[in-house]
């Protein structure tokens, strides 16, 4: 149990605020500072890529055709003149929109229907808890690319369908918690006290129910990006001309031996941009876990 | 066991009916009539309506899932429109590729992962240890299909030691066949690698601190035996299990991997079935790989129990 209000049964060696202790154990926490400093990093380049002196990402060149690093392009240009480094910019928002997007779509929808299996049991729990173990059996990125398929290729139905998939881990996450937190005696003196069930709910369960979503949620992310870029790698993300890693990947391999920059920089962008999130999320795990101090 | 093998079976009758739902909605989410789309440019009236016969889309919802699954129990996945062949036969030709990939794939994997698991739990806090973690947390980050792509670009275009695609079956030419599948599936192993890394090392970690590794121990036994004969014999139960369960990774890895090595499996052609718009073919293979999971997760329990003496004595 976690962020638990009630200052009178915190241990007295920790009396501090709960959301100071998990801050200053997170912040010791190397790894997960590491993380945190390289998602900072591609959500400010990703941000700033308006204002930053970059070159247009999707000006082609034909005089500037696959031109290895230069000054005037310092990761080298692409299959038809465009600056790679701005592409890699500016891809990196679609692959950081993609990635919280769906992750959004998928708490958004998940936790949910896990507090009403959870918090309910029964027939709802039957339900809900039926259709997660069935959408768990299709692997994640078959599902994503059956979706993406059926709802047609773009950027935004890449998004959904990631989001989609990634729901029923979040159905069964949140159940498991609402299941354990439920039996808790505070939740008991809730309802003994007779506060109404969605007061219950939103004040003692759904805040015990946070945390290990937010790990999750973090971890999710690191999925969903690689799996945005591997839809786009197909062919079913973004769209071009607009940039985004994936896709870049999905042209690069077609000019190897010609033009090998071309596949590895949107490759260590995907990569870092992933560590970064799972470095992140394992941090955030070990500070917000209870059980370690 | 049986009585075992029977309950767990029972409750996977109603998630398999599920899944064929959700498959069956998947072409009610397609955009546009699909029978306009086959009727072509004119789009006669009497060919609409013969396609709508054709394909009983004038029933009522529940009836046209009805219609479908009737086919699939019977082995009825439908048409490919491309190839004018049966999903099943489709599939049927495409998965002996993949299972040759999946097998050398989890081979690497397991090369891989259980050694690196077992020497990082061993040398607990170490450098080694550390190192072994940096790997492993590296390869989950690392996209699979651009390490495919990496290595390439080093090992076919720079040092030309192994064929970058191409692909010869093994009761062709089985040097050939393994030779080509070699970079392919370590690509796609050491992804699972550093999975059954993770995982080894906590399962290790946790036999390593039990009484009967202590005994073993003050017994004077010596420490490689401690380790590989008792420790690691507990600790597998759990990895075998696990590795069962990543054939949904295995699959969904192969469908990029194939899509790079351009290796002719199951991969490729749920991708070339995306792009053809041939709908059955996508829902076929979603059909099987979800029931081909849950089998999986059936032999997974069955294995446990097997390894567990004691789940079998209750």
């Amino acid at each position: 149990m976690a962020h638990v209000s009630d200052p009178a049964t915190a241990d007295p060696v920790l009396s501090a605020k709960p959301e100071n202790r998990v801050w200053k154990k997170f912040r010791s926490h190397r790894s997960a500072m590491l993380g945190g400093a390289i998602v900072t990093f591609f959500v400010l380049g990703a941000l700033l890529a308006p204002v930053l002196p970059i070159a247009d990402p999707i000006a082609t060149d034909w005089g500037a055709v696959r031109q290895a690093p230069s000054a005037a392009h310092p990761l080298g240009t692409d299959e038809i003149g465009r600056d790679v480094l701005s592409r890699l910019i500016w891809g990196a928002q679609a692959s950081l929109l993609a990635g919280v997007v769906s992750v959004v779509i998928a708490v958004a929808a998940g936790v949910p229907l896990g507090i009403l299996a959870g918090y309910f049991g029964g027939w709802t729990d039957a339900v809900i808890s039926r259709c997660t173990e069935a959408l768990l059996a299709a692997p994640f990125l078959i599902l994503a690319i059956a979706l993406a398929a059926f709802l047609g290729p773009s950027l935004t139905n890449a998004m959904i369908a990631i989001g989609l998939s990634a729901t029923p881990i979040f159905i069964r996450l949140t159940r498991g918690q609402v299941i354990s937190v439920k039996a808790e005696d505070y939740v008991d003196g809730a309802r003994a006290i007779g506060l109404s069930t969605p007061r219950i709910l939103t004040r003692y369960i759904f805040p015990n129910v946070l945390p290990p979503v937010l790990v999750q949620a973090t971890l999710t992310i690191a999925t969903a990006i690689i799996a945005e870029a591997s839809l786009s790698f197909l062919g079913l993300g973004q769209q071009p001309p607009a940039p985004s890693w994936g896709s870049m990947l999905n042209v690069a391999k077609n000019f190897l031996g010609q033009a090998p920059w071309m596949a590895l920089w949107p490759g260590i962008a995907i990569f870092l941009v992933v560590l970064g999130f799972n470095l992140l999320g394992d941090g955030l795990r070990d500070a917000l876990d209870p059980r370690e101090h | 066991m049986l009585q075992f093998l029977a309950r767990r079976i029972l409750i996977a009758i109603p998630t398999v009916i599920l899944i064929s739902v959700f498959v069956f909605a998947l072409q009610k989410l397609l955009p546009g009539d699909p029978v306009l789309a086959m009727a072509g440019e004119e789009r006669d009236p009497e060919v609409i309506a013969y396609l709508r016969e054709k394909y009983r889309l004038n029933d009522p919802v529940p009836v046209q899932y009805l219609t479908w699954i009737r086919g699939v129990l019977t082995g009825d996945l439908g048409m490919s429109l491309r190839t004018n062949q049966p999903v099943l036969v489709l599939i049927g030709q495409k998965l002996p590729v993949t299972i040759q990939l999946a097998v050398m794939a989890m081979i690497f994997a397991l090369v891989i992962g259980i050694p690196a698991g077992i020497l990082s739990a061993v040398k607990k806090g170490t450098v080694t240890d550390y190192a072994a973690n940096v790997v492993a947390l590296s390869g989950l980050s690392v996209p699979n299909f651009w390490l495919g792509i990496m290595l390439i670009l080093l090992v076919s275009v720079r040092w030309q030691l192994l064929p970058a695609s191409g692909y010869v079956p093994l009761s062709e030419d089985p040097v050939r066949s393994i030779e080509t599948m070699l970079m392919p599936a370590f690509v796609l192993g050491t992804a699972l690698a550093a999975t059954l890394m993770r995982h080894t090392r906590s399962a290790m970690l946790g036999v390593l601190t039990s009484d009967y590794v202590r005994t073993a121990r003050a017994k004077g036994l010596a420490e490689r035996k401690v380790i590989l004969k008792h420790a690691l014999r507990n600790a597998l139960t759990p990895i075998v299990t696990l590795t069962a369960l990543l054939f949904g990774e295995l699959i969904a890895g192969a469908v990029l991997t194939e899509q790079i090595f351009t290796i002719p499996g199951f991969g490729k052609l749920v991708v070339d079935a995306v792009f053809n718009r041939d709908y059955a073919v996508v829902q076929g293979i979603v059909l099987c790989t979800a029931v081909g999971f849950i089998v999986m997760n059936i032999i997974a329990d069955a294995l446990y129990f097997v390894l567990n003496p004691r789940l079998r004595k209750q």
